[in-house]
């Protein structure tokens, strides 16, 4: 008899702590859900839009990348730009990421790599003809290519036509941070 | 002592004169004079510009396989032939990268995407990458024209002014510039950018 009642005990103990683990489960999951929540659009910029977004004059430092989905080289680059944004939030220093894939392909590429890799970063798609005129207005010297960077604050800019790997980029946004 | 000087003299002008012709350090400029080149084509056999007795000038295209930008601009590429071979400025195309940096850019997929995009001009595969540092080519597309009969630079840069869509197309500019030199026109219009891939190197 106590035998049985100790293992009756016994059991609804163990039921407890497996449906307890099962509650805490689920309310993980839910939580994990709402922190990758995915986008479901980006917002399209022309470069009358874009233009102020590069030259804003407040106390902060801003990190503009160029970069597109089907751009090996972009996509490589891209974890230091969010490794970056994580890294130097509390230094006042913004990270605008801006997509130049083919707007048709918003949907069907950029929105799904965007929800895959998690990006944090604030993303929007630069949709504009006559990339000469805005080619050049964003930097004189820019040929085009893929990636490209802007840094600045108010006390400077620059321009670089390259890839990055992390410490060169941090070391280049040191540079600005520094002054 | 004069025969010294005038041997200094002499020395110090043409080193100066190198110094000022040695454009070919980040690619030709619109003016320079460029060098013929000799790079296989997707039928095998080598092509050199110095081939085309009857061409007026030339419409060279660094494009590729692989870039979207390229893809999108091969229906372009290809009307361009169309228009302008036969009034003497053909399209030759030549491919950059290193298929070992870029797989889809080697040479059977170059022959490959010629066939099935009917493809009317040569196609050319850069060994080595030789021949794109010598134009200073950043970027797939990248329009190089070329008018004889000294192979000058008349224009360097993109398609039209619409690369991404080619129903937005409302400046035509290897069009104009190929007309302008057609009737011995000086191009109004020598240079222009567009968003392309970079040239993939190992």
């Amino acid at each position: 008899m106590m035998i049985k009642k100790s293992m009756y005990i016994l059991f609804v103990l163990i039921i407890n702590f497996s449906c307890k683990n099962e509650k805490l489960q689920t309310t993980k999951q839910s939580i994990e859900k709402e922190l990758v929540s995915s986008i479901t659009n980006v917002k399209t910029y022309d470069f009358n839009q874009l233009k102020p977004l590069l030259e804003r004059k407040d106390n902060k430092t801003y990190v503009v990348n160029f970069w597109a989905t089907w751009c090996a080289p972009c996509v490589k680059e891209l974890p230091y730009f969010e490794k970056i944004k994580k890294e130097y939030a509390n230094k006042n220093v913004e990270v605008l990421l801006v997509s130049l894939d083919f707007p048709k392909q918003v949907e069907r590429a950029l929105i799904p790599f965007l929800n895959k890799r998690n990006i944090q970063s604030d993303v929007i798609l630069l949709d504009d003809v006559n990339e000469d005129v805005w080619i050049k207005a964003i930097d004189e010297n820019w040929s085009g290519a893929l990636p490209a960077t802007i840094i600045y604050n108010k006390e400077g800019r620059k321009f670089y036509e390259q890839s990055f790997d992390y410490e060169a980029l941090e070391n280049e946004l040191n540079t600005f941070l520094k002054i | 002592m004069k025969t010294i000087k005038s041997i200094l003299i002499i020395a110090i002008v043409t080193l100066s004169a190198f110094a000022f012709t040695n454009k070919t350090e980040n690619g030709y400029s619109v003016g320079d004079e460029i060098e013929d080149f000799k790079l296989k084509n997707i039928d095998n056999r080598m092509i050199s510009l110095s081939d085309y007795q009857d061409a007026k000038g030339f419409i060279i295209i660094f494009t590729c396989n692989m870039c979207p930008y390229s893809v999108a601009n091969e229906d372009r590429i290809i009307a361009l032939d169309e228009k302008y071979k036969s009034k003497g400025y053909p399209v030759i195309a030549i491919n950059p990268n290193d298929p070992k940096a870029s797989k889809g850019d080697s040479f059977e997929g170059m022959i490959a995407r010629a066939k099935e995009k009917g493809f009317t001009f040569p196609y050319l595969f850069d060994e080595g990458q030789q021949v794109f540092p010598k134009f200073g080519a950043s970027k797939t597309p990248h329009v190089y024209i070329v008018s004889k009969p000294n192979m000058k630079v008349e224009y360097i840069g993109a398609i039209d002014n619409s690369s991404r869509n080619p129903d937005a197309v409302t400046e035509k500019y290897v069009e104009n510039t190929v007309d302008e030199l057609l009737s011995g026109k000086k191009p109004t219009k020598t240079e222009t950018r567009a968003i392309g891939c970079s040239i993939k190197v190992l």
